[in-house]
């Protein structure tokens, strides 16, 4: 085929960004004195090193793949989520908190915990989803003002619980999502069976969003939510009904930290960061499930890679924040690389 | 009583600073229909020069230094809102996500480059800090001069005086009234020979300069360091306090006042005695809580500019 069609031009899109952000994270790294071929070999070595790096990776892959799906529900109701970092906190104590306080059989108890990260990121999504329906206050700020709340709640409520002190007890082990299986697969890295969480809720925000009456009046109201109630179907609800969606997702991002990785919370000095790559996750999967699959894979790959950047390379963390931000930057200039693109095209089939 | 309002007065108007700064900034990209959740990362580079600037030039100028480090920061905070003023103006971009995508920039690069010159994630601390002084006679006025006079860092009496300079430029000059028009009905403007694109780059420019200098005035009067903590969410603090100050000038001074107020309670409350059993998290979040509140109308109805958000197309109705 010689011409580019649409559905090419929206893969490419996303490529071109990716391209874009890490040439210039090359350029950043010479302006810089620093050799971008040994800085990303580097950065390839801490992904796919060895098999404890590659556990690594696909663990901090784990909480990325919720952060972006809570973001993508969202989008896909024409709201947009920043408080995913929020939500994602308050899952994170609330997961804690139930794996610490209780002792039960781990049948009941880890379900208990996951479920309860999940309600909690819902009760935190619940809030702008009824300002943003009842009173058509906009979500963005609202969530954004909701991320601090949590932070310094949560903050507040670890110290009353721990007696002035900064960090939870640990979790007991029938909360916990690690596994030795696993670890032992992967020469003692920390992975756990939140991954499959993950991917378990990648395929439940499809079911919701392709093979239900909701989720296809979730997506009628994003598409147009005027034509939607028209409908007959309430807009009201729907925004209502996403934000609490997209927050449950967040909050079993939390329980990812909680129950796998780090078995406890610490107080915290700011965000964790993980709700806001999970904003580039899902812009940059699309908002669809399997987007979110390969966005996830790649922001969590990095993110985890570039730890190895300063002892291989020299070459500080914080490039791969540049080169992450750098994509959110071109995605989001999508609409220039399009009209390029098509331009090309036409050029193309003028010949 | 008296005392504690001695004691109290003086941290909000320090605390207060940077956010009036930053939140007029805000008020000008968001009067011309550019939303710009990017005053954070806009405010850490400004933060990040200052002190950069600061600890590098402190010999060659001497006490000059820290106030020629907040023209560096303007400067270079409004080179760098030019980022988010062509995504979301020429290339018609979300401009939340533009601004997400500034925030972290901000961050990133003045961590890596804080890492890279210094080889360790925080600047030393400077020397030349905005210095502190008493304003002649009025000092000595009864109650209120020691509460609003004694000891006040230039900054903060420059902060006052830019969000009337602001008002006055908004509101009583040609240009306010083309930077009020291309946010609210740009295709009107246009019509009557308003540069909607012109006027909007320049707003977000002025936008990134003064959050350049709200960051510069913070690092170097309350941190005098640079560190990945230094602006802890101050920037979207500003964006609280315009949006609480109804997208006014003198209503988001008023509202960083207050949310400085907010602030100076939660660090000293446990020193002062009818405050001390309230626990610091109700101050904390108290300015975050009152916006949601505001935003909600329970506060009277704050509107925004009409035309937020949307790029402008020439032809498109």
């Amino acid at each position: 085929m010689n011409s580019m069609s649409n559905r090419m031009i929206n893969i490419l899109v996303p490529m071109i960004s990716i391209f874009l952000g890490l040439l210039v994270g090359a350029i950043v790294m010479l302006i810089s004195d620093y050799n971008p071929i040994t800085g990303y070999m580097a950065l390839w070595n801490g992904i796919f090193g060895d098999s404890y790096a590659i556990g690594e990776t696909i663990r901090q892959i784990s909480p990325y793949l919720l952060a972006g799906l809570a973001v993508a529900f969202a989008f896909r109701t024409g709201l947009f989520n920043i408080g995913v970092e929020g939500q994602l906190i308050v899952g994170w104590f609330a997961a804690a908190y139930v794996g610490m306080a209780f002792d039960l059989p781990k049948i009941i108890h880890l379900p208990f915990a996951l479920i309860a990260a999940a309600a909690a990121g819902a009760l935190w999504g619940l809030v702008p989803g009824i300002l943003k329906a009842t009173l058509k206050v906009h979500e963005v700020i609202v969530t954004i003002m909701m991320n601090y709340i949590a932070l310094h709640v949560v903050n507040a409520l670890i110290k009353t619980l721990s007696g002035g002190g900064f960090k939870l007890e640990r979790i007991h082990e029938s909360a916990s999502l690690r596994s030795e299986f696993l670890s032992n697969l992967t020469d003692y890295s920390t992975l756990h069976y939140g991954i499959f969480v993950a991917l378990a809720m990648v395929v439940v925000m499809w079911f919701i969003l392709e093979k239900t009456k909701t989720g296809f009046e979730l997506k009628s109201v994003g598409y147009n939510d005027n034509a939607a109630s028209y409908a007959g179907m309430s807009a009201n609800k729907n925004i209502i009904l996403a934000m609490v969606i997209s927050g449950a997702f967040a909050g079993l991002g939390g329980a990812m930290e909680a129950l796998g990785t780090f078995g406890n919370m610490s107080s915290m000095g700011g965000f964790t960061g993980i709700g806001f790559d999970g904003i580039a996750v899902a812009l940059l999967g699309a908002n669809t499930p399997l987007g979110v699959i390969f966005g996830a894979t790649l922001f969590g790959s990095l993110k985890y890679g570039a730890n190895n950047m300063p002892n291989e390379a020299g070459i500080p963390v914080e490039i791969v924040s540049i080169i992450i931000a750098l994509v959110i930057f071109f995605v989001a200039c999508g609409y220039i690389i399009r009209v390029g693109l098509i331009r090309l095209r036409n050029k193309k089939e003028a010949k | 009583m008296l005392d504690v309002l001695y004691f109290i007065i003086p941290i909000t108007i320090a605390s207060a600073a940077p956010l009036i700064f930053t939140a007029i900034g805000g008020v000008f990209s968001e009067r011309s229909g550019v939303i710009n959740i990017g005053l954070e990362g806009l405010m850490i580079m400004g933060a990040f020069i200052g002190i950069l600037f600061n600890l590098f030039f402190a010999d060659t100028f001497g006490a000059w230094t820290p106030w020629i480090a907040l023209i560096v920061a303007m400067l270079v905070s409004a080179l760098f809102a030019t980022l988010h003023a062509i995504a979301s103006i020429s290339f018609r971009a979300d401009q939340v996500v533009s601004g997400v995508a500034i925030n972290m920039l901000g961050l990133a690069v003045a961590l890596f480059s804080v890492k890279m010159i210094f080889g360790k994630g925080q600047t030393d601390f400077i020397q030349q800090k905005i210095p502190r002084f008493n304003v002649p006679f009025l000092e000595d006025i009864p109650v209120i001069g020691p509460m609003f006079f004694k000891l006040v860092y230039g900054s903060s009496i420059m902060a006052i005086a830019v969000a009337f300079i602001a008002w006055f430029v908004i509101y009583k000059t040609p240009f306010g009234l083309r930077l009020r028009s291309v946010g609210e009905h740009p295709m009107a403007a246009d019509t009557m020979g308003i540069k909607v694109t012109k006027t909007r780059y320049i707003a977000v420019l002025i936008s990134g300069g003064l959050a350049g200098i709200g960051g510069a005035v913070y690092s170097q009067t309350i941190t005098n360091d640079f560190g990945h903590a230094t602006i802890n969410g101050q920037g979207f603090m500003a964006l609280a306090a315009m949006i609480f100050g109804k997208w006014h000038p003198l209503g988001a001074m008023g509202a960083a006042l207050f949310f400085g107020f907010a602030q100076a309670l939660a660090i000293s409350s446990s020193s002062i005695t009818f405050l001390e059993d309230i626990p610091a998290v109700y101050f904390h979040i108290f300015p975050y809580v009152l916006t949601i509140l505001a935003l909600a109308g329970f506060l009277g109805k704050a509107k925004a500019p009409k035309a937020l958000g949307k790029p402008y197309v020439k032809g498109n109705r």
